[in-house]
């Protein structure tokens, strides 16, 4: 594994990106050496590349609609929003420009961009630096929606998004996860992780994974979560299987809109039993979504969910507050056991 | 150019937009309309200049814009009315448009730094094509056009941002939206502004040569602040201003008028019956031109 952390495999994908192809520029605030960029995702890129790392003033709908601009006209831009909680700033291009132009323009245009963000909290940053919103552009047609989380390789979602992908990319990146280890089954060694790549008709998609813990019995739920809600749901697994006996398997999707339903289904048809889990505020969220699109793909084969998600309260930046707030193992652990 | 090749690009421009209204209420079109009439000599003075490779980007009163660059009049006509031989298939109607290198959208302020970012990728691709941008009085109170105003002159963008000041947004009279001045909003940013108050083509066709030269030249932003008069309403129907103050701009503003003074009356005839039979034969043809297949709306299965 030539890298450790989330946070350098997405730092040398970018670097990769740069010099496979001279299309590609970041645009970002604060994103020169030697600072990096606010979360260090950048570092090392200016240097390398001064003519298109271009460190922007904090006008994050302008250049957000300047990248949309250089991508009609060929370029490959990628776009650094400090914090997540900023792209409410960017919501007038992101909806109205980037997510329309290649079906309104009748196919004419590919707006191939990606907008990285970090989201999330459990660093006390408070009401304004700490939310997971991108639920707030999950279903706008035309913009897919990735999360990187620890598994597989963050770098090459990172890598496809801005050299492969003809469509515009919010990619989100938790802030805790940037310091995860990337998981393996070498240290993981309670768990069989596999892969769920697949291919389908009717729109791009990036692998999910799999877990379940090695030589227990066939799972008796499924539990779906993403990006760092992951980790915590993957502590949940383990200590449902060590305290409880309770086996359940764990499907961590990279990208969440347009979903694809099926690796979830395929579990589902055997469990029956559906907890998903999301760090963002739980009314209205993408647990929702996934409940009820598999509540109608399964009919009474679906026999019980639960949604585990933040309260519907801004974060706060106390410590313990803060941990009130934000869904955690226990209450993954809860919701599942209400329903096994 | 010369004053009967002018007058034609003008009537041009009017009898399609007058078309477009008188037959609103026949119901053959979807949606609205935005008409350009009374503002028809900017989008000829301004383009008249273009290279094939330079971009146009138009906002929600885009049709005169169109048809100066060249725009399918046919085209135009069976986008509004929702068909398949439409500039984008039905898709984007009057005010979504994409042809060639003109590109428009129907919301205020969030074309200026797309714009931006268009001229900023030719000049890192090294093709020396050029982005026009058309605003107007009422997108000076978008915040993003004052980011796309900065990012422009710090990075040294080849846009022109042409505003046309009509003096009324919608409804509402510049007096009671746009404080200050507009020129000044560009100087702040050191980009350099050009100013007309004019109906005359030929007072407007040098000053836009110029700015584009100079952008050419420079490889930096210009601005062109064109003082103009909408005759028509917003979209239809929707003018509260008075009769007698629309009769009396269209008495001392009018680009076409101004022309007239100049031709003799047996050519302004000629040249009125070619437009009007063009725009007849444009529109009988998108009348009878097919719908979209209904495939075209398919997302997903399930």
């Amino acid at each position: 594994m030539p890298t450790s952390t989330v946070l350098e495999a997405l730092n040398a994908s970018l670097k990769r990106a740069f010099a496979d192809d001279k299309r590609v520029y970041l645009l970002g605030e604060d994103i020169l050496d030697p600072y990096g960029g606010a979360f260090k995702v950048a570092r090392g890129l200016s240097s390398a590349y001064p003519d298109r790392v271009l460190t922007t003033p904090i006008s994050e709908a302008g250049i957000t609609g300047v990248a949309a601009g250089m991508a009609i006209r060929g370029l490959r831009p990628v776009v650094e929003i400090m914090f997540g909680d900023f792209i409410t700033l960017i919501a007038d291009q992101l909806v109205n420009h980037i997510a329309k132009f290649r079906w309104m323009y009748n196919e004419q245009v590919r707006v191939p961009m990606v907008i990285r963000t970090p989201m999330g909290g459990r660093r006390g940053y408070g009401p304004t630096h700490s939310q997971t919103l991108e639920k707030l552009f999950l279903g706008v047609p035309g913009i897919r929606v990735l999360a990187v989380c620890a598994y597989g390789d963050p770098g090459v979602l990172l890598y496809k998004s801005i050299i492969e992908s003809q469509d515009p990319i919010l990619f989100i990146e938790n802030k805790l996860l940037y310091l995860s280890k990337i998981h393996s089954e070498i240290d993981l060694s309670d768990f069989e992780i596999e892969t769920l790549d697949r291919n389908i008709s009717w729109h791009e998609v990036t692998p999910a994974y799999r877990l379940r813990i090695r030589q227990t019995p066939e799972p008796v739920a499924t539990l779906v979560a993403y990006g760092h809600m992951a980790e915590l749901a993957r502590e949940a697994i383990l200590q449902l299987a060590y305290q409880h006996e309770v086996f359940v398997e764990l499907i961590i999707p990279t990208q969440l809109a347009p979903f694809d339903l099926e690796p979830v289904l395929t579990s589902l048809r055997s469990t029956q039993r559906l907890v998903v889990a999301e760090e963002g505020t739980r009314s209205m969220g993408w647990g929702a979504e996934l409940i009820a699109q598999a509540s109608q793909a399964l009919g009474p084969q679906l026999n019980a969910v639960r949604r585990v998600a933040a309260l519907d309260l801004p974060v706060p930046a106390s410590g313990p507050l803060e941990s009130a707030m934000l869904p955690d193992v226990e209450d993954v652990i809860r919701a599942t056991m209400e329903i096994v | 150019m010369d004053i009967q090749q002018a007058y034609h690009l003008l009537y041009r421009i009017r009898y399609f937009e007058e078309t477009i209204l008188e037959n609103f209420s026949k119901g053959v079109f979807y949606g609205t309309t935005h008409t350009y009439i009374g503002q028809e000599a900017n989008a000829v003075g301004v383009l008249h200049h273009l290279q094939q490779h330079d971009i146009v980007f138009s906002n929600h009163r885009c049709h005169g814009h169109f048809l100066a660059y060249g725009g399918d009049m046919r085209a135009l006509l069976a986008e509004m009315m929702g068909k398949a031989t439409g500039v984008c298939g039905g898709r984007g109607g009057s005010q979504h448009l994409h042809w060639r290198n003109f590109y428009s959208n129907g919301v205020q302020g969030g074309i200026l730094p797309v714009a931006t970012g268009m001229a900023l990728a030719e000049k890192f691709k090294q093709t020396e094509a050029l982005a026009v941008v058309f605003l107007g009085d009422g997108t000076m109170g978008e915040g993003v056009t004052y980011e796309a105003l900065n990012l422009a002159s710090l990075w040294g963008a080849p846009v022109l941002f042409v505003v046309e000041n009509n003096h009324i947004a919608q409804t509402t009279p510049i007096e009671l939206a746009v404080a200050g001045n507009i020129a000044a909003r560009f100087a702040a940013f050191d980009i350099q502004v050009h100013e007309l108050a004019t109906a005359d083509l030929f007072e407007i066709l040098p000053v836009a040569e110029k700015c584009l030269q100079t952008i050419r030249s420079a490889n930096s932003p210009q601005a062109l602040i064109l003082h103009t008069q909408r005759f028509g309403p917003h979209s239809k129907g929707d003018d509260t201003r008075p009769p007698e103050e629309l009769a009396r701009l269209r008495e001392q503003h009018d680009p076409i008028k101004t022309l007239e003074k100049r031709l003799r009356l047996e050519n302004i005839e000629l040249i009125q019956a070619k437009v009007q039979t063009e725009v007849k034969s444009a529109l009988e043809q998108a009348l009878d031109d097919p719908f979209p297949n209904l495939d075209k709306v398919q997302s997903r299965p399930g």
